[in-house]
């Protein structure tokens, strides 16, 4: 009895405390372009000082979802969003929110490096001024230098700040480009395929700093490789024609996955 | 007869297409080794050769026979080589009006003699042309028939033939160029004869109504083209004032947030804005906006006149809006959509977003748009012939009437001229320094637009 209701007690707690971890919570999330119906009622959780990667094959809806996160969908004509997404138990769909606001706190890197066509001093810059986080020009040079460091960029690029960030190699694109989103001291960083563009050294470069990064935000990756998923991800979710098919811990969902789907998936029988 | 003689080569040379291609398919059936050009190209070679070498010669025949029957002809004049050149133009041009049924009075038996002669020798010409042409054709497509078999490398012969066209057409565009310079150079220093060109360039009076016979009454004369290059400047300024705001801010406006009903409705008026023939715009400028300006100016107390430098160069400005506009909506919608969400992901404003990220992205395209429309302005003749002045004034009084390079241009064109009169070769000497002008900021333009080209 006694030894009962410690157990019960003890998974009560666990509950609440991963209730409390969750940093975002998308409940019934369903997305439309126009007609068409790209997300059928997805319920996802995204924990805190987590990497939580979305897997699954082309077309899946696992982009869709990453972009409803930081509602960069909105940007996309003809895009509709049903159901509930909330950071830290508030609303982001709510219209007094205010969508400027809610990207500063949830950032984004993209599939393809897309560093402005200024210099990287510039780059990294551009979020904290127009943020205004920095109060005069030692702020800023001291963000631009803690962003570029916990990028691991700066060794290699802080004696040309004032050269053009397009000038740099894709994988330093790349990187300067997630130096450009921890600038603004985002709370979460949605992360669409960022290494698709990258050869393998960028690749594991860029892998090593999510895995730092971790410490201090939450992290949302989609990617299409199934090891980068299993090397830097805590929790995975697969997607599966708009549908969410499984989530589960990552060192689970690669040996002993709940769904036939995912194995299949994992196992390269279709996707 | 040369429109039949070219009518006949395309025919011939088509022909030759279909039965080039025949054989070529013919020794192609049943061959044992691989054959190296597909029969169309056999074909087309075999054209080429029909067709192409007879053209050049008719080309040739045609533009060469005229001075060649023009030097027998006035040979055989009795008394021509006692003549200088323009009497005996004088004459030529006689004996060609007979010949053409022209005839004004009685010829002498001395011009009809000439008259049977050209006519003898014309006709002996178009003879010789036809033969020449028939036999070049002839060889050519002997040749071209011949040549056909497996291992004949066609496809390469007919495209190095296309890439010979393609480099003539596009010396066609340069040459022009070149002449056009040549003969505004060529004005221009018999003008620098008579006018120095440090007078020219430095002076402070225009007024080239100088008279051009010796019965005229008229003034002086003086030939400084600052006042005239200081009411270009005037109304450019002014144009452009109105222009490049209203143009970069209607396309920021139709790029970024104009739904798409609303752009595709718009966009199509603006180029129809483009459309409006000048002289239009010359209308509504001399008509509408300059008494408008006038009654405007004369209200605020500053003395006006009928024509402005407003009024031209306010119209001019609209005139010139498509452009900057146009231009502008073309950079603005290369920068990818990567740079927008870039910029949106990190919480920047829409307004943040086009003035931070967008317009300097965009600002190679737009300089070289808002250049080029510079030129354009400068290079703007109708408008301010009907709505600026005559009068070459430095005055930097928008309602006063000012003067243009195009304008003086025009004037000094107009009516009685010579061209061994410095007014008239002025027009010359000042075609020279707008084209000067022009060409300065097209280059600047091409070259800002190449630097500063962003690879994003």
């Amino acid at each position: 009895m006694n030894i009962m209701s410690e157990a019960t007690v003890e998974k009560a707690l666990d509950q609440k405390m991963s209730d409390a971890n969750f940093k975002m919570v998308g409940k019934d999330v369903s997305v439309y372009y126009g007609e068409k119906r790209a997300l059928f009622d997805v319920n996802l959780n995204v924990r805190k000082n987590t990497v939580t990667a979305l897997i699954g094959p082309s077309g899946c809806g696992k982009s869709t979802f990453l972009r409803t996160l930081n509602r960069m969908n909105d940007t996309i004509e003809g895009c509709r969003v049903t159901g509930k997404i909330t950071l830290d138990h508030s609303d982001v769909y709510d219209p007094s929110v205010d969508v400027v606001e809610l990207r500063a706190r949830v950032g984004m890197v993209f599939q393809k490096p897309n560093p402005f066509p200024k210099s990287i001093y510039e780059n990294i810059a551009y979020g904290p001024r127009i943020h205004g986080l920095a109060r005069n020009r030692d702020d800023l040079d001291a963000i631009v230098e803690s962003s570029l460091k916990k990028a691991g960029l700066w060794n290699e690029v802080k004696d040309r700040l004032h050269e053009p960030g397009t000038g740099l190699s894709g994988g330093q694109q790349q990187r300067l480009c997630i130096a450009r989103a921890i600038a603004v001291s985002p709370e979460v960083i949605l992360m669409d395929e960022p290494c698709s563009a990258l050869d393998p050294i960028a690749t594991a470069k860029v892998e090593e700093l999510i895995h730092e990064l971790r410490a201090n935000f939450t992290i949302v990756i989609v990617t299409h490789s199934m090891q980068q998923a299993a090397r830097v991800s805590q929790r995975t979710a697969m997607f599966h024609l708009g549908n969410l098919v499984e989530e589960n811990d990552t060192d689970k969902m690669f040996t002993n996955p709940d769904d036939q789907r995912t194995q299949d998936y994992i196992m390269g029988r279709f996707g | 007869m040369s429109g039949y003689l070219i009518a006949a080569l395309a025919l011939a040379a088509l022909m030759m297409t279909f039965v080039g291609c025949a054989r070529a398919r013919a020794t192609q059936n049943g061959a044992a080794e691989k054959t190296h050009s597909r029969p169309i190209y056999h074909g087309l070679n075999a054209a080429i050769w029909t067709g192409v070498p007879a053209f050049i010669f008719l080309l040739l025949w045609l533009g060469g026979q005229n001075s060649v029957i023009n030097q027998l002809v006035i040979a055989s004049f009795p008394g021509a080589e006692n003549l200088d050149p323009s009497a005996r133009s004088l004459i030529l041009s006689e004996i060609r009006q007979v010949a053409a049924g022209n005839i004004f009075k009685e010829p002498t038996p001395e011009i009809q003699a000439a008259v049977a002669h050209l006519k003898s020798l014309q006709q002996i010409s178009t003879v010789a042309m036809v033969a020449v042409v028939a036999a070049t054709m002839a060889i050519g497509a002997f040749l071209g028939y011949r040549v056909i078999g497996n291992r004949y490398r066609a496809r390469h012969s007919v495209e190095r033939s296309v890439t010979y066209f393609m480099m003539f057409s596009s010396f066609v565009a340069i040459v022009t160029t070149l002449g056009i310079v040549a003969s505004l150079v060529f004005e221009a220093l018999q003008f620098f004869a008579k006018v120095p060109v440090t007078e020219f360039l430095f002076g402070l009076r225009w007024e080239p109504q100088i008279a051009i016979r010796a019965d005229q009454v008229a003034g002086q004369g003086a030939f400084g083209v600052l006042p005239v290059m200081f009411g270009t400047f005037v109304i450019s300024l002014i144009s452009m004032i109105v222009a490049v705001p209203t143009g970069i801010l209607s396309a920021i406006y139709l790029t970024e947030y104009a739904d798409r009903r609303f752009r595709a409705a718009v966009k199509p008026l603006l180029e129809i804005l483009a459309g409006v023939p000048t002289v239009v715009y010359g209308f509504f400028a001399v008509l509408t906006v300059a008494p408008a300006v006038r009654s405007l100016g004369l209200g605020l107390g500053i003395p006006s006149s009928p024509n402005s430098a407003l009024a031209a160069g306010a119209v001019m400005g609209v005139m010139i809006i498509p452009f900057i506009s146009s231009l502008s909506d073309d950079a603005l919608a290369a920068v990818p959509r990567a740079m927008r969400e870039g910029s949106f992901a990190l919480g920047a404003t829409k307004g943040e977003t086009i003035r931070k990220v967008l317009l300097p992205a965009a600002l190679p395209g737009i300089v070289g748009g808002v250049l080029l429309a510079l030129s354009r302005a400068v290079g703007e003749t109708m408008i301010v012939v009907m709505a600026a002045g005559l009068i070459a004034r430095m005055t930097l009084n928008p309602f006063d009437a000012v003067t243009t390079v195009t304008v003086q241009i025009v004037t000094l064109l107009i009516g009685d001229s010579e061209f061994d009169n410095p007014k008239t070769l002025a027009a010359f000497a000042l075609g020279l320094i707008l084209f000067l002008v022009t060409l300065m900021l097209n280059l600047i333009a091409l070259r800002t637009v190449r630097k500063y080209r962003e690879k994003y």
